[in-house]
């Protein structure tokens, strides 16, 4: 309640004398004598607290399983503390180097007992692994110098000692790797999930051809993803058609169909296409019995492309009608029927009135399918062969088989990247407002 | 079937330990024993945890995690919470989590039974096999095997050469999809003498020249990522050749019947054994010394045609468990089937397998 002490008075203003409504305020009160507005925000601030409480565990359990191991994987994906923390004297030493010719005698000493505790502790894997990823063959040279240095005492040439254990201690190459490893931070993931490197020089160039893989898995997995995207459209707009405006009894039983394959197993889902599609499969026995083509033509449609996009299509099927339907359910068929009374087409209704209210359901099931897709990572696995797999494949490679985790974050980070630039662009395009998820 | 023997097996030694957990609870325990799954875990249970749970009570729960047992170890050890007893793993991957002090080191002739003859276990295991925190099992091997049916009777391939004919011996491969032994059947198949093969991938002559043979048969390849998979192509006769692990197409042609004949030509071999993970040995120590001893590695080689890793097991193996035939010409250290084979260099491997694996993927990719 703002007291209007200035300013131009209405000319309906009720003829009050100012001073008398600064004497006497007029403060509505609640039964039990509590001011109304007190009791009022009192009220409000109970029942957030209430949602706030009711949302809580969802809270917790969003920031616990999504917002942590993301924020894990982008620290990790950077993270590079083998070589500082097994190699602390190593780089500490290695700080002033020039990198022209060989790095001092103070730098070998500090590697001699840095690897000779770590040999001992039996940690000194962990840096080996890591200058592995940088310079083949850095494994067997920290590992074998571990071997050597372990029960040795310090000797007084550290330079010839190391170099004697194995002649690669004496190329600059290590030591310039081991100077640009030293920070607890590193960029190196990203180039490596960029198909880029660094060179002798400290420069980042791009990998030679023959290494080059992943930004062509990241183009292949944005265009596969489109065009499954795509397909489940042209196939699920006329079946969420006929289920929104068939007959109960039938439409009934449609959608059965639709959700029957839909509570099944993925695998199961999955290498039943196996089953249909290999070259041995019905399909192709199928289509050789009946003469079309010949034993030895057999067509390969799984373990390729081809697999992948039949596979993922199916399976996304139901993400595209459902949020179709639901859409379409709300369209009353009174508008066509209005459009077509005035003269339209076929075509043209639907065209003009109908396709346009379905916009919404298209934006819904378009996202949903696109962004599953985009991270589908079992069926391009079982049945994309070589040329359907998805960059999800070699996250989970590795992880699982190269244990290069850092790689794996690093690709993980900007897949992640590019899924929040292409929704952003398409909450430019659509609105994320106007989609309608059923 | 094969899948729900296993299950069959691990049900009645389960109810197995049941029912003497019921009289010896005292200090029975449950080990959980990672290994690879399918016809190798069945060999192990029947010769190795079967006696063992008989004789003590424990529980035994197989894991098949091999294929990712390193990075198992590594997970659980940065999570605090280390659920394996005793984990089955090759020996390149035991030099790894042994350096980065994942498992626990072990002292052989301590732990390990003397031979029957009282030979030490540094003695009887095979030369070179024992390593700081590994002990090995058995010595197997990576052969290319083929379909007999798929080749007329008297055109039957017989040498890695063979497998990179496409013009005589035409039709689809399938090889393991990782770098290993397929650069190395690459050189030989390309005239490289067995023992000159590892000289020659340190090379980047040698590498381009592996890989442009592999370019030979590349589009007739179906690339596996599971051992069991390379049997079951040959079955449906989606393949003519297929590279796999010798005890699958022994199990696949002897238990089931299947018509495969095994190259022994350019054979790849190497070891598979035990590692303890760290702060396990206690737990898993006994049962270790027992699944190690000459008569059980001996046992093994009644339900699969691995090689033991003792030389005292190897006078001891005699005939299959089921069908009875003789098992030693299946073997890959058998006399025969032995004289092209090669070493898998673990340390070369150890080196390049992160470059090698890239450019093998980029390669596959193109």
């Amino acid at each position: 309640m703002s007291t209007i002490s200035s300013g131009p008075r209405p000319a309906d203003y009720p003829n009050r004398r100012p001073e008398e409504a600064v004497a006497e305020p007029t403060v509505m009160t609640t039964a039990d004598g509590t001011p109304l507005k007190v009791s009022l925000s009192r009220k409000l601030r109970r029942s957030k607290i209430k949602a706030m409480l009711l949302v809580a565990p969802l809270f917790v359990f969003l920031v616990v399983s999504f917002v942590m191991p993301i924020f894990d994987m982008l620290s990790r994906s950077v993270d590079n503390p083998e070589v500082p923390t097994e190699l602390s004297r190593t780089v500490a030493a290695i700080e002033g180097w020039d990198g022209e010719g060989l790095p001092p005698e103070t730098v070998f000493a500090a590697a001699f007992q840095d690897i000779k505790e770590g040999a001992q502790n039996r940690s000194i894997g962990r840096v080996a692994t890591r200058l592995n990823y940088e310079e083949s063959g850095a494994r067997s040279l920290i590992m074998k110098t571990a071997r050597n240095v372990r029960n040795a005492e310090m000797p007084a040439n550290a330079k010839a000692f190391l170099i004697d254990i194995d002649e690669d201690w004496g190329d600059p190459a290590i030591w310039h790797v081991i100077q640009r490893e030293s920070d607890p931070y590193t960029l190196s993931y990203y180039l490596a999930a960029l198909d880029m490197e660094y060179n002798a020089q400290g420069e980042i160039v791009e990998k030679p051809e023959y290494m080059q893989l992943y930004v062509d898995l990241f183009i292949r997995t944005l265009w596969m993803s489109l065009l499954i995207t795509f397909l489940t459209l042209l196939l699920g707009y006329p079946v969420a058609y006929l289920l929104a405006n068939l007959p109960m009894r039938i439409s009934n039983l449609l959608m059965i169909m639709v959700l029957l394959p839909f509570w099944t197993s993925l695998l199961v889902r999955t290498t039943t296409w196996i089953a249909i599609l290999q070259s041995q499969g019905v399909l192709n026995d199928m289509m050789v019995a009946v003469g079309l083509i010949s034993d030895d033509g057999r067509l390969q449609m799984i373990h390729n492309q081809t697999g992948t996009i039949i596979a993922m299509t199916h399976i996304l099927l139901p993400f595209m009608i459902l949020p179709l339907y639901s859409v379409m359910k709300t369209i009353p068929p009174s508008y066509l029927r209005a459009a077509r009374s005035m003269g339209a087409s076929q075509l043209y209704a639907f065209r003009r009135v109908y396709f346009p209210q379905t916009l919404a359901g298209i934006g819904a099931g378009g996202i949903l399918v696109f962004i599953l897709s985009i991270g589908y990572y079992i069926t391009p696995a079982l049945v994309g062969g070589q040329s359907g797999r998805f960059i999800t494949n070699f996250i989970a490679y590795h992880m699982q088989s190269s244990l290069n985790w850092g790689l794996a974050a690093a690709i993980a980070s900007i897949l992640l990247a590019a899924v929040v630039i292409l929704y952003l662009l398409y909450n430019r395009l659509v609105g994320v407002d106007n989609m309608k998820l059923g | 079937m094969k899948k729900s023997t296993l299950l069959k097996t691990v049900a009645a030694g389960a109810v197995t330990a049941v029912a003497f957990g019921a009289t010896t609870a005292a200090n029975a325990e449950t080990l959980n024993i990672v290994s690879w799954g399918g016809a190798y875990t069945m060999s192990q249970q029947k010769a190795y945890h079967e006696p063992w749970m008989e004789k003590t009570g424990d529980e035994i729960i197989n894991i098949d995690k091999s294929g990712n047992a390193l990075a198992g170890l590594r997970a659980q050890t940065m999570a605090g919470n280390v659920t394996w007893d005793l984990v089955d793993m090759l020996p390149a991957d035991a030099l790894v989590a042994c350096s980065e002090g994942l498992i626990e080191p072990i002292n052989h002739d301590e732990m390990l039974a003397d031979a029957p003859d009282g030979t030490p276990p540094s003695e009887d295991f095979i030369e070179g096999s024992l390593t700081e925190c590994f002990v090995p099992q058995i010595v197997y091997s990576n052969i290319v095997a083929f379909n007999t049916e798929m080749f007329p009777e008297d055109k039957q391939p017989d040498s890695i050469d063979d497998v990179f004919n496409l013009e005589d011996y035409p039709g689809k491969r399938t090889l393991m999809k990782k770098p290993i032994n397929n650069m190395e059947w690459a050189l030989m198949a390309d005239g490289v003498p067995a023992d000159e093969v590892y000289d020659m991938l340190e090379t980047e002559e040698g590498v381009a020249r592996a890989f442009a043979k592999l370019d030979t048969i590349k589009d007739e390849v179906i690339w596996w990522e599971e051992g069991a998979q390379p049997p079951q192509l040959l079955a449906d006769k989606e393949v003519a050749f297929g590279s796999a692990y010798n005890g699958r197409i022994f199990n696949a042609a002897v238990n089931e019947g299947q018509p495969f004949e095994i190259i022994w030509d350019g054979q790849v071999f190497e070891l598979d054994g035990w590692v303890v993970p760290a702060g396990k040995l206690d737990k898993v120590k006994d049962y270790l010394h027992f699944a190690t001893d000459t008569q059980r590695l001996a046992d093994q080689a009644k339900y699969i045609s691995y090689g033991p890793a003792r030389n005292s097991s190897a006078k001891l193996v005699s005939t299959h468990a089921e069908t009875g035939i003789e098992m030693k010409p299946h073997m890959p250290t058998y006399g025969p089937n032995f004289e092209n084979a090669l070493p898998k260099n673990d340390a070369f491997w150890a080196d390049n397998i992160d470059e090698l694996t890239e450019r093998f993927n980029a390669w596959l990719a193109q």
